[in-house]
């Protein structure tokens, strides 16, 4: 029955989203929206991926992260190589880009998996700053002057993209495998004493991380003329942790809206150059104070149309605590 | 299974940590279907001993054989996966996910579909989810846990929390189930209804337990042999009423208790 139900929910959100990018991509074939409003769909998209795939690596497995902008880089720097030197087509380009950063996660995340906490979030700070460092002085992709890459980003490209990552992180985390994952997160003792490998499972979000953030990079690299190191500094790694914190940690949905709002704040922001970063801040102080456990909680929104069953469990509630 | 060969052979287990000797010399041997008991003033070493039996710390001397097959320096995943599961002294439950995904992930690593069939939602998916589902209810429903079934782990009562940790735990399908204070901050009530609890699996799962526990009743009364650890040394070995008059143990440890 429940597995019915998922199915159904399933293909309701796919319809739904499908319509949406129906409805942009007539409006932008149209002429109906101005070029900045598509730039600024695409950049949502583009967040969104790197906030769904961050999060899959902090919310669900619990692993502190904070170098997803090098990921980012890679993927970038990868797929501009691949449409400019090798002048190959984007798909392959995105494709390539993605598996990468992968590979980078896997060779980032193999050893420094092992670290918890602090240790680990500086570990893979460190790591964005070693892949920055890296493009800064590699000549072959144009050092801090950057690299040329052809504007080859277009909504259907993000929006297909952004389906599939969201789709695949999902699809990942409504399994055994992402119970796998999410019970690292809550216990990892008790996570390796039921016969979790956890560092199999750990590695493994954390690749699938890296991918999307990969493939983000191409699509990131590809929606401007030209892409430099100083784009992937550590401040832009701080970005994406805000949207999957300010989401609230564990819910996807909270990840994806927190990118929406925060995508569309700062772009509105950018009339007002002087005191956009103070706005900025104070909207995430504002958030944090009232909502500390992040916008969504760990819910996520699915619940929202269950209510009914949400009564259930209140009921059941009850009948527990007079067991109590 | 033979009732006379053992199912864990523990033989001159100790562990040093730097310079401190936090278990030396240990030799244990369970036989299946036993019901065995391990106490020790605080301190003594037990949940150290647990601890290297499931893999968590690595015995720096000595061997561990359970059904014949050594498990020192195996992950504690591996270890579980060869037949020894475990509950904590400070509950350990998954909070945030709900009482049947807890058994469910114990269950993971009998899970027959991929990595690749869930992110595809594959037939394989599909039907291994349902398996489990269905499995875990079923599971849940011996435990009388099954009307919590959707309730996240962190909000059952405690007395059911440690219920859950046991079902959890024998979720896992071990052959010796190692329970560590299991009735520590329970009331009198909910202490009886855990030695029923021991005494019930004990029977359905056909296993060899063997528990930690500062409760003497409980202990005299659910163990059929009792070891006895003081300063991370085995002082002595025997049934309950044997212990009791064990003027080593009276010294070590109940002395405190009879004056």
């Amino acid at each position: 029955m429940a597995i019915f139900k998922q199915a159904k929910f399933f293909w309701a959100s796919i319809v739904v989203s499908l319509v949406l990018f129906a409805v942009v991509q007539f409006l932008i074939t149209g002429g109906m929206l101005n070029l900045f409003y598509v730039n600024t769909l695409v950049f949502i998209a583009i967040n969104i991926i790197l906030a769904v795939s961050l999060h899959l690596i902090i919310g669900i497995t619990g692993q502190f992260s904070i170098g997803h902008a090098g990921f980012l880089a890679v993927g970038a720097y990868a797929s501009g190589i691949i449409t400019m030197k090798l002048e190959l087509p984007f798909v392959t380009a995105l494709i390539i880009g993605g598996l990468v950063a992968a590979l980078a996660g896997f060779i980032i995340g193999f050893p420094s998996l092992r670290l918890k906490g602090d240790y680990l979030a500086i570990a893979t700070l460190g790591f964005g700053e070693i892949v920055r460092i890296l493009f800064l002085n590699l000549d072959y992709v144009g050092g801090a002057s950057g690299m040329q890459v052809n504007h080859l980003t277009t909504w259907p490209w993000v929006f297909g993209c952004m389906l599939v990552a969201i789709l695949v992180i999902v699809n990942f985390t409504n399994s055994t495998h992402g119970r796998a994952c999410i019970s690292i997160r809550e216990d990892e003792t008790a996570a390796d004493a039921m016969g979790i490998n956890t560092t199999y499972y750990k590695v493994t979000a954390f690749v699938i991380g890296a991918f999307f953030a990969g493939v983000a990079g191409g699509l990131y690299a590809h929606n401007f003329y030209i892409i430099q190191p100083s784009n992937f500094g550590f401040l832009k790694s701080f970005d994406i942790l805000i949207f999957v914190v300010l989401g609230g940690l564990g819910s996807l949905s909270g990840s994806v809206i927190s990118a929406i709002l925060l995508t569309v704040i700062s772009t509105f922001l950018q009339d007002y150059p002087e005191t956009r970063m103070i706005i900025y801040s104070l909207v995430l102080i504002v958030v944090m104070l009232y909502r500390p456990q992040g916008l969504m909680g760990t819910k996520e929104i699915t619940s929202v149309f269950s209510r009914g069953q949400k009564l259930k469990g209140g009921k059941k509630d009850g009948k527990g605590q007079t067991v109590a | 299974m033979e009732k006379d060969k053992p199912l864990l052979k523990v033989e001159n287990v100790g562990i040093r940590f730097g310079g401190l000797r936090a278990v030396s010399d240990v030799n244990i041997e369970l036989y299946p279907g036993e019901m065995a008991g391990l106490i020790g003033p605080n301190g003594a070493g037990k949940t150290t001993f647990f601890n290297m039996l499931t893999g968590v710390y690595v015995p720096t001397e000595g061997q561990i054989v359970l059904n014949g097959k050594k498990l020192n320096n195996l992950p504690p995943y591996k270890i579980t996966r060869n037949g020894i599961s475990r509950t904590f002294q400070n509950i350990r439950l998954f909070g945030e996910l709900s009482v049947i995904d807890n058994v469910k992930v114990a269950y993971h690593s009998q899970a027959k579909h991929t990595l690749f069939s869930s992110i595809l939602r594959l037939p394989p998916h599909f039907a291994g989810e349902h398996e489990m589902e269905e499995r875990a209810t079923e599971f849940l429903k011996i435990f009388s846990l099954d009307r919590f079934k959707n309730e996240k782990a962190k909000n059952l009562p405690y007395g059911q929390q440690r219920r859950l940790e046991i079902a959890r735990a024998l979720a896992a399908n071990p052959k010796l189930l190692l329970l560590d204070e299991p009735a520590a901050g329970m009331n009198p009530h909910e202490t009886r209804e855990l030695m029923n609890l021991i005494a019930f699996i004990r029977e359905r799962f056909d296993l060899t337990v063997l528990l930690i526990e500062h409760d003497m009743p409980l202990v005299m009364g659910v163990c059929e042999r009792i070891f006895v650890l003081d300063h991370g040394q085995l002082i002595a070995e025997g049934t309950p009423a044997e212990i009791k008059n064990n003027p080593k143990v009276i010294e070590a440890y109940l002395g405190e208790e009879v004056s």
